[in-house]
C-alpha cells in the first residue's frame, strides 16, 4: 500500500507508482501541471523515472487567473 | 515615434500589464485582455482540483502563453519560503520561464507587503536565476534595495490591492522613479482610467492592474479605457507638460487686432 499526501489530502494507492503513473491515476494526463515532491521540484522530464514512496508529500499545481 | 518598453531584455510596446483574476468566465478574460492591448499578463499558481473533468477549459486555452508573456505571481504567500517554492513550481510549469512577479503579503486585511520577507525572497530568487518584478510598498529606500538585489523592475503600490483608491502618494512614487535605474511600475490601487494616466504622467514605466478592469461594470470597455489612459499618460509625460502659472492667466488668442480698438 502506497500512502501519499497530495495537495494536503491523504491518498492511498494499491501499488507502487512513478510520478507518471500518478499523473495518469489522477486523470491529469495532458494537463499542464507542475509537481513538487517533499519540497523539491520534480522536472516533467523525470516523471517516468521517479518512483514514489509512502510518506511522500506532493504538491500538484496549475496556472489560474490572478492579479 | 517608437517608445518601447524593456523588461529583462525583452521589448514590449504596451506599458499596461493586466491580471487574469476575478473575471466572470474565461471568455470575458480573453476579451478584456485583448481590448487592453497588453502583452504581459499575471497568473496565479494554485493546487490542481483533483477529480475535476480534465476536459474543462483552462486559462491557458483562453489566453495562451504563446500569445502573451506570462507573469506568474506569488499572491497569497505570506513568507519568503512559500513565495520561492511557488515560483519554482511556476518555472517548471511554464517550461523554464524566468520572469516572475514577487509579492509577499503582510496581512490578509490590508494585503500590504511584508517588506522583510519580500527582500529575503528577492535575494533567493535573483540568485536562483529568476527575473524578478517585485511588488512593494512606496518606500524609496526599500525600492532602491530591491533594485540593488537585482530585481528587474520595482512595482510600488499606489494604494491597497483591489481598493481602487488611486494614487495616494505621488511624491513617493516620484522619489522612487527619479532614483531608479530599473523600470518602475505602479502595481495595485488603480481604480479608473485617470489613475493610470496620472501614474504614467509621473514617469512610471508601466502600470499593472486587475480589479480596476475585472471589477468594472463593463470590463472589456474599461480594458480599452485603460489602454488609452496608459498611452495618453505616457505621451503626456514624454511631451512634457506646460509650466504651471500661479495667480496669473495667459490668453490663448491674440491680444491685438480686436475690433473697435482705438
Amino acid at each position: 500500500m502506497l500512502k501519499l499526501s497530495i495537495n494536503g489530502q491523504p491518498r492511498e494507492f494499491a501499488a507502487v507508482l512513478t510520478v507518471a503513473d500518478l499523473v495518469q491515476e489522477l486523470s491529469l494526463t495532458g494537463k499542464r501541471v507542475a509537481i513538487e515532491r517533499n519540497g523539491e521540484i520534480v522536472p516533467r522530464s523525470t516523471f517516468a523515472d521517479t518512483s514514489l514512496a509512502s510518506g511522500d508529500a506532493l504538491e500538484i499545481v496549475v496556472a489560474v487567473g490572478g492579479g | 515615434m517608437s517608445d518601447m518598453f524593456q523588461i529583462a531584455g525583452k521589448t514590449y510596446s504596451s506599458r499596461l500589464l493586466v491580471g487574469t483574476g476575478k473575471y466572470k468566465d474565461f471568455e470575458e478574460t480573453r476579451h478584456a485582455i485583448e481590448a487592453s492591448g497588453t502583452e504581459i499578463i499575471t497568473v496565479a499558481i494554485r493546487r490542481v482540483n483533483i477529480g475535476q473533468d480534465p476536459s474543462q477549459p483552462s486559462l491557458l486555452d483562453a489566453v495562451p502563453p504563446s500569445k502573451y508573456t506570462y507573469l506568474p505571481n506569488t499572491a497569497g504567500c505570506y513568507t519568503a519560503d512559500d513565495a520561492v517554492r511557488t515560483l519554482r513550481l511556476a518555472r517548471e510549469l511554464l517550461d523554464g520561464h524566468k520572469l516572475v512577479k514577487l509579492e509577499v503579503l503582510g496581512d490578509s486585511s490590508t494585503l500590504y507587503p511584508n517588506v522583510r520577507e519580500t527582500l529575503r525572497a528577492a535575494e533567493t530568487l535573483v540568485k536562483d536565476g529568476f527575473d524578478v518584478m517585485v511588488y512593494t510598498s512606496d518606500d524609496p529606500i526599500i525600492a532602491k534595495e530591491l533594485e540593488q538585489i537585482g530585481c528587474v523592475a520595482v512595482m510600488p503600490l499606489a494604494s491597497l490591492i483591489g481598493s481602487g483608491m488611486g494614487i495616494l502618494n505621488p511624491w513617493n512614487l516620484r522619489l522612487i522613479i527619479e532614483n531608479a535605474k530599473v523600470p518602475v511600475l505602479v502595481d495595485a490601487g488603480v481604480g479608473t482610467a485617470s489613475d493610470a494616466a496620472i501614474a504614467m504622467e509621473l514617469g512610471c514605466d508601466g502600470v499593472l492592474m486587475n480589479t480596476a478592469i475585472a471589477g468594472a461594470k463593463d470590463p472589456v470597455r474599461m480594458a480599452r479605457a485603460m489602454k488609452l489612459a496608459v498611452e495618453a499618460g505616457r505621451e503626456s509625460f514624454l511631451a512634457g507638460r506646460m509650466p504651471r502659472k500661479l495667480y496669473s492667466a495667459d490668453p490663448s488668442s491674440p491680444i491685438s487686432g480686436l475690433i473697435g480698438a482705438k
